[in-house]
């Protein structure tokens, strides 16, 4: 077993049994399924418009280069610096490099999941950079010291309690219990953050490659602060977050807030088209843009998987999954949780390491159900379940199944083994699940088929 | 190693895109067997408003969802008769929560308005102190428009004094004028478009009512780093 594969399931055993985990996670999911099923029935064509949204993406997914192409012109021609990086370490040189140039030292960031992909933050105070968060979720864990639990909720995990304990060990406030008083706690160090930072770094929901802009989706207005204050504004942003026309938000705006939040709408959704233009108040000096492949390419080579690449992130598919309201998000040990990122974390960190998530499945479908642009979650996961046997078999499978067809083409001894199955049978209570029983695997945690008193066969005799 | 990989990367992304491609994708929706029909050359967009909620056609039912949708939000909508009340209501507004400093921008509706109230004022048209902004209680703007499907203030860098102002005081006020009210988020586009024709401000953004956050424990707050406050007055 890969370290990956045996730490997710060390880390499932033990959630699976935390029963006040579970419980937290449940009361979370469920208001969310309430509020989301308002807003799905607002929308005249909930089933259409999902088919429409995953008309657009795979428009702008297969004709990818013909829209990025044009969409860091576009941004170009109004002063805008389009930087191309083909994996991690390229992304972050890019940005420490802007930050050096700059001679800057703080920086306010906004939600950037790309950012946890390439581990940004380590890399920018590894450089002697200050960096904070600065959405309230994402504040937290990083206090914490620790990865988003979830990519859209990333503190769902904890307790206002928690909380409390949290920012009076680390900034020294009073304890409360009042969600309220906690946020504006937050709201209170990050003011002062905005306007001394040098640097505001941001990721993006969708990039418009008609107009040249990138669009961000948030509630808190942190963003909104984040690109309006400090004098330089970098945005990272995955290849794959391209939206033809800007009209095509009309639909994905309301869709992402919807499948995500349940809202129509989320606080702000805001376009940024370049640095501040001759004649505005106010907005940064530089808007540099930083586009990130990662191995999304590999994944765009798999035709059959491409539509992976549709994903908005609203999160929905973790919100409605088994496997994710049992283990919750840091089981994963991966930046994307959830149906989603069990399909997409083989594609950008390997197969084999991976492979793992796609056997965490019951493969129920209620992700692809649920997805608002119609990727085939659940039938990926047996893709990939399919294509790492094929890169690499099991060696007892082969042999075993040998001996198996032996057995089903040898009557004689077929009836033989159906009838010492049944006397097993009788004796296998005196064993189960010690360390004997040669089917403890699967006895651990379910019942064994039981051998029927009769086979077809013999009831077949009787009845002549 | 390449000489100068950083140059090169662009073409080595879009080279990898390309080989990608030559391989073709399975129609969108279509899972196993399931019938679905032909992506339609993409004219999925022409459908949008008949699949996102309904909007009314009259100005009175519009103007009724908006008011809704505004409520649901926290936002506070008013409709006013005139531009005397619209003054009138600011100066109520002003003494029952003591402001002190306002912060807005040269604009037609705005200017009278500000103006009337006699208070210290934050100007953004010639650029500001951030710090100074910050001292504020309100931050008063206009728009580009209300949109009645989802209750949202349409605003831009061009629109409403920059990017800050309708972020950073603890109250944004919006003035907007009934014609500004429109149906739905593809009219809110079809506007930008026809609008910005020549030049897009750098900055659009709609504002679907006061900032929020849910982040602990998925409970509502409101203010969590934007304004606490989000008061529309409509003449």
């Amino acid at each position: 077993m890969t370290p990956a594969a045996s730490q997710f399931k060390k880390n499932a055993t033990a959630l699976t049994a935390d029963l006040r985990h579970r419980a937290l996670i449940r009361t979370a999911l469920k208001k969310y399924e309430v509020v989301r099923d308002d807003k799905v029935s607002r929308f005249q064509n909930w089933q259409s418009a999902r088919q429409s949204a995953a008309e657009i993406k795979w428009d702008a997914v297969n004709h990818l280069d013909t829209h990025l192409v044009e969409f860091a012109r576009n941004l170009e021609a109004r002063g805008t610096q389009v930087h191309w990086a083909s994996n991690a370490a390229q992304a972050r040189e890019i940005i420490i490099g802007i930050i050096q140039e700059r001679k800057a030292h703080s920086i306010i960031k906004s939600k950037v999941m790309t950012g946890e992909e390439i581990h940004l933050n380590d890399a920018l105070e590894k450089a002697g950079f200050e960096v904070v968060e600065s959405d309230l979720g994402e504040y937290i864990v990083q206090l914490r010291h620790e990865a988003p639990y979830h990519f859209v909720f990333p503190a769902m995990h904890l307790t206002r309690g928690e909380i409390s304990d949290l920012f009076s060990k680390e900034l020294g406030t009073a304890p409360t219990d009042s969600p309220e008083e906690l946020t504006m706690i937050a709201r209170r160090v990050l003011r002062d953050k905005y306007i001394t930072a040098d640097i505001g770094i941001s990721g993006a929901n969708f990039g418009i490659a008609e107009t040249g802009m990138i669009s961000i989706t948030e509630n808190e207005g942190n963003a909104r602060l984040t690109c309006a204050l400090p004098k330089v504004h970098i945005a990272l942003m995955g290849i794959e977050k391209i939206l033809p026309k800007l009209e095509d938000l009309a639909l994905f705006l309301p869709m992402l807030a919807t499948a995500g939040a349940g809202q129509v709408m989320t606080g702000y959704n805001t376009m940024y088209g370049g640095p501040r233009q001759p004649g505005e108040a106010d907005g940064p000096e530089a808007f540099h843009v930083v586009l990130l492949d990662n191995n999304r390419t590999q994944l765009l080579a798999d035709a059959e998987q491409r539509d992976a690449l549709h994903c908005i992130r609203c999160g929905g598919c973790l919100n409605v999954c088994p496997i994710y309201k049992n283990i919750g998000g840091h089981a994963y040990g991966a930046t994307y949780q959830g149906p989603i990122g069990a399909v997409i974390t083989p594609h950008l960190r390997g197969l084999q390491q991976w492979k793992h998530l796609s056997f965490a499945s019951s493969l129920c479908g209620a992700c692809t159900q649920t997805c608002p642009v119609k990727i085939d979650l659940h039938h990926h996961l047996l893709q990939s379940r399919r294509n790492a046997i094929a890169q690499k078999p099991v060696w007892w499978e082969k042999p075993l199944f040998q001996a198996l067809a032996f057995l089903f083409n040898h009557a004689g001894l077929f009836s033989l083994g159906m009838k010492l199955g049944r006397i097993g049978q009788v004796f296998h209570p005196l064993i189960k699940n010690t360390g004997i029983d040669p089917v403890r695997a699967w006895t651990r945690s379910r019942e064994l088929p039981k051998v029927a008193p009769q086979t077809f066969r013999e009831w077949w005799q009787t009845r002549k | 190693m390449v000489a100068n990989p950083k140059m090169n990367e662009r073409e080595n992304i879009l080279g990898r895109i390309r080989e990608a491609l030559s391989l073709p994708a399975p129609i969108p929706g279509a899972h196993h067997g399931e019938p679905s029909h032909p992506v339609s050359e993409c004219d999925a967009a022409a459908h949008i408003p008949e699949w996102l909620p309904r909007v009314g056609v009259t100005f009175e039912e519009q103007i009724a969802l908006f008011r809704t949708n505004a409520t649901e939000l926290k936002a506070d909508f008013l409709l006013l008769d005139s531009q005397e009340e619209l003054v009138a209501k600011l100066r109520e507004i002003a003494a029952a929560e003591g402001w002190k400093k306002v912060a807005t921008h040269s604009h037609e509706l705005t200017d009278d308005a500000c103006a009337a109230l006699g208070l210290p004022m934050v100007r953004t048209d010639n650029g500001y102190e951030a710090r100074d902004m910050e001292s504020c209680d309100v931050g008063i703007s206009a728009c580009d428009a209300l949109i009645a499907q989802t209750g949202s203030v349409l605003v831009t860098s061009q629109s409403a004094g920059g990017r800050a102002l309708s972020v950073l005081p603890p109250h944004h006020v919006v003035l907007a004028r009934r014609e500004q009210l429109i149906a739905d988020l593809p009219s809110a586009f079809a506007l930008l478009k026809t609008k910005y024709a020549s030049g897009y401000p750098s900055l659009i953004s709609f504002i679907t009512g006061p900032s929020r956050t849910g982040d602990i424990e998925r409970i509502l707050v409101l203010g969590a780093h934007g304004p606490k406050k989000l008061t529309i007055l409509c003449v």
